[in-house]
């Protein structure tokens, strides 16, 4: 909260530091509330790397694969997919390119963030890895420069090294396990999904109706086009959003 | 091999994704209609994918009772508001209970 600090009436030196003080202090607990959201959502939302380190080795990938995705990827629901295409017998090709398309959303959170975070040369490049739906979330959930900045780095740290740890823990179970499908991992892949899509869904009608167009043409071209390309398709649902004018919001 | 190519590929593209972002002058967010559509992208996205999985094996649409019940399970757990990592614990739970007993 860089905000003013009103005019003070000369003389008042004290009540002007005490103010000072008062200010630093709620700077301080704005800080450290955020590493605590960032360190939580961290850990939990890392710990679903077991997910998805299973549900690779399920879709036919080797540990190694799976972990090197994890780590030079490393933005989960393009991974999920990815290993989609792959379990579904579809075209590496078209895996990939729906992979990066989802992506896509991580660079408009760059944008959101650039000025918050404001880095440069290596670290920028360092940085950019872990931009992502966590990283953003919290960040932009603190009041405050400082905050958000303590926020996304909280998230960041905690969130790739779990991530990471949990993929390869995961993709080595799950290989060694006998029929994944067996204990349900199977569905692991679209639950991700629902869940990271669920705070959207529920945010308005326009999303509901994207949505809805998006499963009528994924479905319907999924018999007639190669495997992923239907994903990439769904993307013609948000085209709406192009030229209407902006109702509500 | 190829598998590592999709693998390498996917994973240049999404990072150079993230830094276009942070490199990127601020005014392209300008356009209400930009945002806009950014905005419900991933929405699109994220809906054909859980849709493709839940009822297509490859190119095969196929009606798979028990992953079905799991997503249902997820979305019981959403609307009750419940951490990430339970709604995937309940999803998977349920589809292996029904596997199990032979649904």
């Amino acid at each position: 909260m860089d905000g003013e600090v009103g005019t003070v009436p000369g003389g008042e030196a004290a009540a002007a530091d005490a103010q000072e003080d008062a200010q630093e202090n709620a700077r301080a607990a704005a800080r450290s509330a955020a590493v605590r959201d960032g360190v939580g959502v961290g850990l939990a939302v890392g710990l679903s790397g077991l997910a998805f380190g299973a549900a690779a080795v399920t879709a036919g990938l080797s540990v190694a694969q799976s972990l090197v995705l994890s780590l030079l990827a490393f933005t989960g629901a393009s991974q999920f997919a990815l290993i989609g295409v792959i379990g579904g017998g579809g075209g590496l090709v078209a895996g990939s390119l729906g992979a990066i398309l989802l992506g896509g959303r991580n660079a408009l959170y760059g944008l959101r963030l650039a000025r918050t975070l404001d880095v440069r040369g290596w670290r920028r490049l360092l940085t950019a890895q872990v931009v992502i739906d966590e990283t953003l979330a919290v960040a932009t959930a603190q009041p405050g420069r400082a905050a958000a900045r303590a926020g996304f780095v909280a998230t960041a740290i905690p969130l790739y090294l779990t991530w990471n740890l949990c993929t390869w823990l995961g993709a080595a179970g799950a290989a060694r396990l006998g029929d994944p499908e067996a204990v349900g991992l199977d569905v692991l892949g679209p639950a991700v999904f629902l869940a990271l899509l669920w705070p959207r869904l529920t945010a308005g009608r326009t999303e509901m109706r994207v949505a809805a167009g998006a499963a009528v043409i994924a479905i319907g071209a999924t018999p007639l086009l190669p495997t992923g390309v239907p994903v990439m398709l769904a993307a013609a649902a948000a085209l709406p959003a192009l030229v209407t004018r902006g109702e509500g919001r | 091999m190829s598998v590592w190519i999709a693998i390498l590929a996917t994973a240049a593209g999404c990072y150079a994704l993230k830094l276009a972002g942070l490199v990127a002058p601020q005014r392209v967010l300008a356009d209400p209609r930009v945002r806009r559509f950014t905005d419900v992208v991933p929405v699109a996205l994220l809906t054909a994918l859980v849709a493709v999985q839940a009822v297509a094996d490859g190119r095969a649409l196929e009606v798979d009772g028990a992953r079905l019940a799991g997503l249902g399970a997820a979305v019981a757990a959403l609307v009750l508001r419940a951490p990430f990592l339970v709604v995937l614990a309940a999803a998977a739970g349920v589809t292996a209970g029904l596997r199990f007993a032979g649904a």
